[in-house]
């Protein structure tokens, strides 16, 4: 029993959107009021990155479930440039954006599961997952 | 699978079938013997001989033409569930399962023929799936118990009480681990905004240990608390815990700590702007400063 | 896009913000604050945010940034009504909002810019 929801993230506006669709997912997945406020802010941060390092992408909700409990998995996926080097681009307070440097790892300590796909040239397939209590 | 073979089991199949139908008052009343004699004094007889005619019932339906067994593995899930719920031990829920081959065998040696030999082989084989089916269920319920008595043990952790106006305090008890610390944490910080309380207490006199998550929970508490624009002191430290603390490189920076509960107090009125006065030696009184 | 109003009580500046803000809000936002404050002469800055459900470090940023500036033109800036919720998220995502001072709802807030001035800087609402 799997739903899934596909959203398109091309402007500032489908950011807030993105924040909306997972907080109703969040919801009814029965997470906590803190892990869902939790997993909105890490999808607004990944949703932020695709906007703004790769111009756009998208983003797939899905509720998912591993027998014993029910999750919530997001997959931003974009077509820009990649990232070069994963592990410093998981580092506190490292940018390339003129931002805080916490979108990707604050994001990362904001979930349960974390999966980063990228290499340059290729796109970046971010995946993450926060399950419930 | 042979042909020859198949027609055999075919035949063991009848056979068992035919003897299930034609002894059934005998092997029903062996079973609730052995089934009966392993589960003693926990349950009425009346109630068993009812489950036990279910089974029976259902159990000759899942051999029959259809072979369906949905009722089957239903009625022992429930079994297994309600034992589980009741305490029973897992040889006693099982024994109730594997107490029918026991009670058809006896049939089957007087039978003694080499069909029925054949089908007893075939039914053995289904009733030790039923018995793993009838374990895992049960099995699957004491977890379910489990998780729940987690649960509740959460919601009853602890309170946060209110020591004074503008002040309120959680007084930790026993072992945390990093799901109670977490409740515990967004109670209290819930309850600095319900009530207004601009100061709270986390005293942790009554926790034996601490480990890396606890203490990094409870920091980021009085930094969250900070966010909201309240300030948190954790009084009662252990020395053993100062020491886990200090070795483990947890940086409590500027957080207070107080030695009791009763100086965190003190500490929190006179931020809050409230004087003590000390009365003749032992008697204490205390004075609020007026805005 | 839509702007949040800064509304004027004596000398503070007070914002609250009641929608789910676009990057380009908060941008508009922090221009709008330091404008107001310049033109009012305001001496604290208030902005409540008892009905936002999440801060990102976009946000966060914003209001590090409005606290920075305001200071800069002579005003204090309390950031009021932080949600549990909220504020435990900001931590995890390592987020202290340094700077930035904060207060548990709108009157503790006022409470705190009268105590930082001295004096009583609403008196001339009244």
């Amino acid at each position: 029993m799997t739903t899934s929801d596909d959203l398109p993230i091309k402007s500032n506006s489908d950011v807030v959107l993105v924040r909306q669709h997972v907080r109703t997912a969040a919801v009814n997945v029965g997470l906590s009021l803190v892990d869902q406020t939790k997993v909105v802010t890490a999808a607004s941060e990944l949703a932020r990155n695709a906007l703004v390092y790769a111009g756009g992408g998208q983003v797939r909700i899905e509720i998912v479930n591993n027998g014993i409990r029910k999750g919530l998995r997001l997959a931003f996926s974009d077509t820009g440039p990649g990232i070069p080097d994963i592990p410093q681009a998981l580092t506190d307070g490292w940018t390339t954006g003129g931002g805080l440097g916490l979108g990707l790892s604050g994001s990362r300590r904001l979930v349960d599961e974390f999966d980063l796909q990228s290499a340059p040239g290729e796109g970046t397939l971010i995946t993450v997952t926060k399950w419930a209590r | 699978m042979g042909v020859t073979l198949s027609v055999h089991a075919d035949a063991g199949r009848r056979r068992i079938e035919e003897l299930l139908q034609e002894n059934e008052e005998p092997v029903f009343k062996r079973w609730l013997e052995i089934a009966g004699s392993s589960s003693s004094g926990h349950v009425d007889r009346g109630s068993l001989i009812g489950q036990l005619r279910e089974l029976y019932q259902a159990v000759h339906q899942s051999l029959g033409e259809s072979s369906d067994s949905s009722d089957l593995r239903g009625l022992l899930a429930e079994l297994s569930r309600s034992r589980a719920r009741q305490g029973f031990t897992p040889t006693e829920t099982a024994t109730v399962v594997f107490g029918l081959k026991e009670a058809l065998y006896e049939v089957v040696e007087n039978d003694g023929s080499p069909e029925a030999l054949r089908g007893f082989v075939w039914f053995s084989r289904v009733i030790d799936e039923l018995g793993l089916f009838t374990m895992e269920s049960y099995a699957a319920a004491r977890e379910k118990i489990i998780i729940d008595q987690a649960e509740q043990l959460l919601e009853l952790s602890t309170p946060v009480v209110k020591l004074w106006e503008g002040i309120v305090a959680v007084p930790l008890v026993g072992t945390l681990d990093s799901a109670r610390t977490q409740v515990v944490m967004e109670k209290l910080l819930q309850t600095l905004v319900d009530t207004g309380s601009e100061h709270a207490v986390i005293d942790i006199t009554g926790v034996p240990a601490v480990d890396t998550q606890v203490a990094q929970h409870l920091l980021k508490t009085v930094v969250a608390a900070r966010l909201m624009g309240a300030e948190c002191v954790i009084s009662g430290i252990r020395p053993q815990i100062a020491h886990t603390i200090v070795t483990l490189g947890i940086e409590f920076g500027d957080i207070v700590t107080k030695a009791s509960l009763a100086d965190a107090l003190a500490h929190a009125l006179r931020q809050s702007g409230i004087e003590f006065v000390k009365h003749r030696g032992t008697r204490i009184a205390v004075r609020t400063v007026e805005e | 896009m839509d702007r949040v109003p800064v509304l004027k009580l004596g000398d503070i500046l007070i914002v609250s913000i009641q929608i789910d803000l676009q990057d380009q809000s908060v941008l508009a936002l922090q221009e709008d604050l330091a404008d107001q404050v310049v033109a009012t002469g305001a001496r604290g800055v208030i902005i409540d945010i008892t009905a936002v459900e999440i801060v990102d470090s976009f946000i966060g940023r914003m209001l590090a940034t409005i606290a920075a500036i305001s200071r800069m033109l002579d005003a204090e800036t309390v950031v009021v009504g932080m949600r549990p919720a909220v504020a435990i998220t900001l931590v995890e995502l390592g987020l202290s909002l340094g700077g930035v001072r904060t207060a548990l709802n709108l009157e503790k807030g006022v409470a705190l810019l009268n105590h930082l001035d001295g004096a009583q800087i609403v008196t001339a609402a009244q």
